[in-house]
Parts: structure tokens; sequence; C-alpha cells
């Protein structure tokens, strides 16, 4: 049995950290994907995440959202989501805690995942109608607003089917807004996007980063858009942080040889 | 060669319609057991209980490996022994009944393995529960992969519905069978009943088509 005393109930005070990886062990089977991993990203913070294929980016994500984690504790916005408290320990947190627990949290993928029974608007207004317990109307209301922000006011009775790879990951990511999340997890979501499609969906995110107070952690192959808006990047090997800081860091002025090799690799393939 | 009687066909016609009524009541409910129960057998088999998964699983394979006759005497025969006393109409709805919930359980099993996983993984984000997951979003989905199978069930246990005379529920078979040994005549009520089956089956199948195509429209899925 892990040894959670030494890990706080909650992080408290003005420093605290939005996110925090406090020494999480993720494996699936033999296989450890990530070792005693720290990071920490603060409010509003906007932490890119590159790296070779393999190293463990999704899975960063993953482990937020979706996945339990083997040893340490996630934090979000304070409160641990991995575990709960428990007669003034941390206990590993029920399935009821964790889905509570995660709300904070919205995600996109790679292959945007929209419900393709639901028009757009109806898959912006399921979780909050089901999850929040918003009534219809105003969830509708939140949804327009939204669709609109992400230009897709105009489809909004549209099926998935019948939309653009393009403008189902804006949709994906008015789903993901309208549960009013603090923390946004993009995984690659330009990756499987045409190439003349991919501006409109950094766009938003774009708009995103200019116009919210969203804290966001965003797993991406495109290196100039993750120059530009990113307040840190962290160059992921081998299930760990090989090296991070600002993008004029990172990208001008690596340090670590792997950093090195694999950002020339990336810009003479691209 | 043939000595068919016209005027017996029509004096027996009425009998064997009024039977047809009792054969569509019998297959219906027992279609609308084996759908519900199908469904929670499909289901139970998911969570993460391993005794009611294991139970569930071993149940539905022995369901589906042992004949339907012998369920239908089991439960009509063996079932006062354990003070289970139904009547023919009651025991063979629920015969019939569980024994396609069994197949449809399958039928639901590979439509909900059809959906992709980003669903699942869609609907966690979102945080829905357990529950909106599967009736909100997994099996709508899987439903129109499964209309299929379904279909094809409806019109096997229409067609099934003779076996119920062993009991002597009064289904077409069994008033065919009365009317033949009443009669000394067997050519006209059995000829007659093979139509009557073909007169159901092909249409209901041609509408189970049109069915699913509707439901995929309706849901957006083509
Ligand atoms: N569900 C899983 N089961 C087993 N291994 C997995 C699973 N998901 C990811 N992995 C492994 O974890 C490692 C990291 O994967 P991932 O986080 O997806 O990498 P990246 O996103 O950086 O390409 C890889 O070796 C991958 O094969
Ligand atoms: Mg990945």
């Amino acid at each position: 049995m892990e040894d959670l005393s030494r890990f706080p109930l909650r992080l408290e005070g003005p420093d605290a950290p939005m996110v925090r990886f406090d020494h999480v062990t993720k494996r699936y089977g033999d296989l450890v994907v990530l070792e005693d991993f720290c990071l920490d990203v603060a409010e509003g913070e906007m932490v890119t995440v590159i790296g070779p294929s393999g190293s463990g980016k999704t899975t960063v994500l993953r482990i937020l959202m979706l996945e339990r984690i083997q040893e340490g504790v996630i934090y979000v916005d304070g409160a641990p989501i991995s575990h709960m408290e428990k007669k003034g320990r941390l206990v590993p947190a029920s399935e009821r805690y964790l889905r509570r627990a995660r709300e904070p949290i919205g995600m996109c993928f790679q292959h945007f995942n929209l419900f393709p029974h639901m028009t757009a608007i109806q898959n912006c207004m399921e979780g909050p109608v089901q999850v929040l317990g918003l009534s219809r109307q105003d969830a509708r209301e939140r949804a327009e607003e939204l669709l609109e922000m992400v230009g897709m006011i105009e489809k909004k009775d549209e099926h998935p089917s019948r939309l653009s790879g393009g403008q189902q990951q804006r949709v994906a990511i008015a789903r993901a807004l309208a549960m009013r999340p603090k923390v946004m997890l993009f995984d690659e979501v330009t990756s499987a996007l045409d190439p003349e499609v991919i501006g409109e969906v950094t766009e938003v995110i774009r708009k995103l980063v200019h116009e919210h107070r969203l804290t966001m952690l965003m797993v991406t192959h495109q290196m100039g858009f993750a120059a530009d808006i990113s307040d840190r990047v962290c160059f992921f090997y081998g299930g760990r942080i090989e090296e991070q800081g600002t993008p004029e860091e990172l990208f001008g002025n690596p340090q670590k040889e792997r950093t090195q090799q694999f950002l020339s690799a990336v810009k003479s393939a691209g | 060669m043939f000595d068919w009687d016209w005027a017996f066909t029509l004096e027996i016609l009425p009998r064997l319609l009024e039977a047809t009524l009792n054969t569509l009541i019998a297959a219906g409910a027992g279609y609308v057991i084996a759908v519900f129960l199908g469904l929670a057998f499909a289901l139970a088999q998911r969570t993460p209980f391993r005794a009611l998964t294991l139970g569930v699983r071993e149940a539905v394979e022995f369901i589906r490996s042992t004949p339907l006759v012998l369920q239908i005497f089991f439960v009509f025969f063996v079932g006062p022994q354990f003070g289970v006393t139904l009547s023919p109409w009651t025991a063979g709805m629920i015969a019939i009944g569980l024994h396609y919930s069994a197949y449809l359980s399958e039928v639901y099993r590979g439509g909900i393995e059809s959906v992709p996983k980003g669903q699942w993984e869609a609907a966690a984000a979102l945080s829905l529960s357990t529950r909106d997951t599967y009736f909100r979003i997994i099996i709508p989905q899987a439903l129109p992969p499964s209309l299929a199978g379904m279909g094809n069930y409806l019109v096997g246990i229409f067609k099934d519905t003779p076996m119920l005379s062993v009991i002597g529920v009064a289904e077409l078979m069994h008033t065919a069978n009365a009317i033949g040994s009443e009669n000394y005549r067997y050519l006209e009520p059995y000829t007659m009943v093979g139509i009557i089956f073909l007169c159901i089956s092909l249409p209901a199948a041609a509408m189970v088509r049109s069915f699913e195509a509707w439901v995929r429209r309706k849901l957006g899925l083509s």
C-alpha cells in the first residue's frame, strides 16, 4: 500500500497551481508510461506538450480525465481528483467522486468524438442538461453562444456526418466549453485534419487563450502554433519532461541534446 | 392426385385465422420479453461485478445450446415440482421470451461493441453518469447495427411459435392439428398454415429492413 501521508489533502494559498501532478506513476500492466511525474500548471496558463510519438503526451491528459493512476496524487483547482479525503486521509477516489472531481475539466480529442446521433447543438447541450442540470432553454442559449464563438452557429442543426473535420472539431470545442471548465485539455486536435482547415481550429484556440482565463494543457505537433500561444512548452521524452521553458527558450535555445535532435527532425520534416 | 377440398378450406379458414391472431400475440409477447430481458442480459454482462457477469454469461450460453422445445417442456412440466404452476400460455411466453432474450443479448453485445471507444471517452469527458452514457450515448448508436439481428429473431420467434403447441397453446399449429384429427384431413390445414406463415414472414422481413433504414435516418447516422 502506497504511503499517501506526505501528500496534502488540499492545495491552498495564492500560489496553489490549477493542476498539479504530484509524483504520479501510470502503468499499463507492466509497461511504465509515467514514473514519478511532476508538473504544475498555473491558473490561466497555457502549457504545450511536445515530443516524439509514444513519449507519454496523451497519457498525461488521459490520467486527468479518463484513467486512474497507480501512484502519486493529481490535484485540480485545489482538490485531489485521483484520491478523496476520508477521515483526514487520502484514499483512492470512488467512481462517483472521480466523476464530480473531473467536472471542472474539459477535453478535446484528435478524432473529435462528437455524438453522431445528435446535432451540433444537441452535442453541446448534452452535458449541461444531464450533468449540470441546466434547463433545456438555458443550455440552448449557452450552446448557441458557444457555437457562435466557434463560428458554427449556422450549422447548429446539422449532424456530425454532414460536417467537415474542422467543423466537427470546432463543435467539439464548443461542447467541452459548454461545461464551463476551468481546465481544457487538447490532444492533437489538428492532427486528423486536412491542412487547409487546421487554421480554423487553431484560430478558435487562439481566441480562447486571448479572451478567456482558461487553464490549458495542449499536446500538439504544430511547433509554430505552440510557439505562438504557449506560456510554457514541455518537451517529453520517454515518459519524462526532458526540458521545459518559455517558447523562446525551448525553441530558440534548447539546452538538451534530445530536444535539439527532436526540433531539428521536426523542422526538416515539416 | 391431390384432392384439394376448397369447401373444406373455406370452412376451416376462420378458425385458422383466429389461431393466427393467437400466434401473433404469442410471438409479440415473447418478443417484447426478449427485447427487454435481452438488454438486461447484455448490460449485466458489462457490470464490474464479476459473479453477475459470469453467471449471466453462463446462463446465456446454456440457453443458446439447448433446444427451445426442451425449455418449453421444462418451464411447463418441471415448474410445478418447484411449486410454480403456470398456464400453457404463461409458461410458453416465459420459455420463448427467455430463449430469445439469450440470442438478443448477443445481438446487443455486438451492437454495443461496435460503438467506437472514443464515444465512451467523450461521454466520460462530459462527466456523464454510467446510466446516461448507456442510454443516451451508447445504446442509440448500438441500435442500428443491432436492428438486422433483432429483425431476424422477430421472424424467428414467429416461426418458432408452433413449438408452443406441444404444451397446448392454441396457436396456429395446434389448431391445424386439431382440425386435422377432427376431420381426418391434414392436407388443407397444414398447407394453409404454411401459406399463412409465408404471408406474414415475408412482408415482416421487408418491413424490418425499411424500419432499420428509417431509424438510421432518424438518428442522423446515414
Ligand atoms: N491503453 C494502453 N494500454 C497499453 N499501453 C498503452 C495504452 N495507452 C498508451 N500506451 C503506451 O503508453 C506509451 C505512451 O503512449 P501515449 O501517451 O499515447 O504517447 P504519445 O501521446 O506521446 O504518442 C506508449 O508506449 C503506448 O504504447
Ligand atoms: Mg498521443
